[in-house]
């Protein structure tokens, strides 16, 4: 009886840490503690089927599930500010800065670029062909040719102001500039059906392109460039970001295998890259 | 003409090759939008019957609260909702924003107004004689809340459809709260919108066209029973 008892009691205390440390045999030592990482990231990265590429590759070699939240730049940049995302990749340096200085991002990296283009109707009717983007923005508004704005405080959008503020044109309000509040994707559908004028970044056009009766007008300038950082929520001021986690995915993204896909992303659909790898340079 | 087409084509081949985030996305929409579904319907059944049956002070506000519940913008409740969840937010230590069950906490509030406001207008409508002829067969307070509800049916039924179809072909909160994460949070209606801005209108078309297929069938279901005849 006693012997029984006793057998039993020992059967139910392997079978309890059996149990207990299934969990930890079975995930090994990898498996991160808290797995949920916030990534709020611009529309670009994610209608342009870049991060459907790169995501899956960091979650299965670091274990980590990336809630990736596809919002504008603008919308971005103010969760990291409050310390609602864990890490931010977004393409507006100036507004990225302010974070950067004011201590609420930490190890601020550069990851690609590629570069806006002005888009619109192959007939051109503003003829901004071949024009620098401060001329071609002076000539649409001088034509007063529709020009569809993202007006949504995304990366685009601010260097489309920038833009703007160079021609010493102020459009808002104008009756040929009409501000979409949506995507990129969405915006230039919005452009093409009304024939008009927009500023886009490449990567998207390119995904776009099919759908759209838009032509590349105005490309090249130095003013164009889009330019991509990626980096920490600072953990040290908001408790609750994901430190590791976040860590990890900045150096993930600057790692050369990374690179590396982010250089090839688009070859074999569009016969040439969406994004250039910049890691580890200095503008 | 031609993208719906190809849509329907496309459908078809996602269907029927039963393509992974597909299967993946459709599953998520009905775990989200059938608890939604069914939480709100117990909640808003008893507040809709409580509301019928009964007299208090205050009652007249409560119903118009109820009724302009029934028409509360999804964007509204998702905002709200976001707000709430956040991490710094008055219920941020839970840690569920950007998960099913924010969803379905968000679908919940959408729905539960409109069970309880259909269930409500069906519970009263039933003849008053009625109610009075089952009291007076000496039927007990359990026995009378049954057949009254069971006379009801049709419009119990009917607040059942149209909460579902609330949720189910609601975006806006869907996406502001499960931030259309790809395997985890994304349903039908955020992936359409998705593809959209990719610019894979056939993919997009095709998600529509499953998200109307699997509406028809839980409707359909529903009116089924709403409307199979009498059992004895």
């Amino acid at each position: 009886m006693t012997m029984k008892r006793t057998l039993c009691f020992t059967m139910v205390l392997i079978g309890l840490t059996v149990l207990a440390a299934a969990p930890v045999l079975a995930a090994g030592s990898q498996e991160p503690k808290n797995k949920d990482l916030i990534l709020s990231t611009t529309t670009s990265t994610v209608d342009s089927g870049l991060l459907d590429v790169l995501i899956p590759v960091f979650e299965k070699k670091t274990g980590y599930r990336v809630k990736t939240i596809s919002v504008g730049t603008g919308q971005a940049l103010a969760m990291g500010e409050r310390g609602e995302a864990d890490v931010l990749l977004t393409h507006a340096p100036a507004a990225e800065k302010k974070l950067v200085d004011s201590g609420a991002v930490v190890n601020y990296q550069l990851v690609m670029h590629n570069d806006f283009v002005i888009t619109g109707p192959p007939d051109d009717p503003a003829g901004v062909k071949g024009k620098s983007s401060v001329d071609a923005f002076k000539a649409i508004a001088a034509k007063e040719a529709i020009f569809v704005s993202r007006g949504d405080d995304s990366g685009t959008h601010k260097k489309e102001l920038s833009i703007w503020k160079k021609a010493e044109i102020e459009p808002s309000g104008a009756k040929w500039y009409q501000e979409s509040g949506q995507g990129m994707g969405a915006t230039l559908l919005m452009a093409s059906e009304k024939q008009g004028y927009t500023l886009t970044d490449r990567a998207t056009y390119l995904a776009q392109k099919a759908n759209i009766k838009q032509e590349i007008l105005s490309e090249g300038d130095k003013g164009l460039l889009n330019i991509y950082h990626v980096m920490e929520v600072n953990a040290e001021k908001f408790p609750k970001v994901n430190a590791a986690g976040s860590k990890a995915f900045v150096e993930f993204m600057v790692a050369p295998e990374t690179q590396k896909m982010i250089g090839e992303f688009g070859k074999n659909k569009f016969g040439q890259s969406l994004f250039f790898p910049d890691a580890g340079k200095q503008l | 003409m031609n993208v719906l087409f190809e849509g329907l084509i496309e459908a078809l081949r996602l269907l029927v090759t039963l393509d992974r985030d597909v299967i993946n996305i459709t599953l998520r929409t009905i775990q989200v939008s059938g608890t939604a579904t069914l939480i709100s319907v117990l909640i808003g059944i008893p507040i809709g019957t409580t509301l019928a049956l009964t007299r208090f002070f205050g009652r007249g506000f409560t119903v118009s609260l109820v009724n302009f519940g029934m028409g509360l913008p999804p964007v509204v409740v998702g905002l709200a909702t976001w707000l709430c969840l956040t991490r710094y937010g008055p219920l941020g230590f839970f840690g569920i924003l950007y998960s099913p069950t924010a969803m379905i906490i968000a679908q919940t509030i959408i729905a539960t107004p409109i069970v309880a406001g259909f269930s409500l207008a069906a519970v009263q409508s039933v003849n008053p004689k009625l109610r009075l002829q089952i009291l007076a067969l000496g039927a007990t307070r359990p026995q009378y809340l049954v057949l009254l509800l069971w006379e009801a049916r049709l419009g119990i039924l009917a607040s059942i459809i149209a909460g579902f179809g609330g949720v189910i072909s609601e975006v806006g909160a869907s996406m502001m709260v499960g931030g259309n994460v790809r395997g985890y949070t994304r349903v039908l209606t955020t992936a359409t919108v998705l593809e959209v801005s990719k610019g894979r209108f056939e993919l997009a078309t095709a998600l529509s066209i499953i998200l109307l297929f699997l509406t028809f069938c839980i409707v359909a279901g529903l009116s089924y029973l709403q409307q199979r005849r009498r059992q004895p």
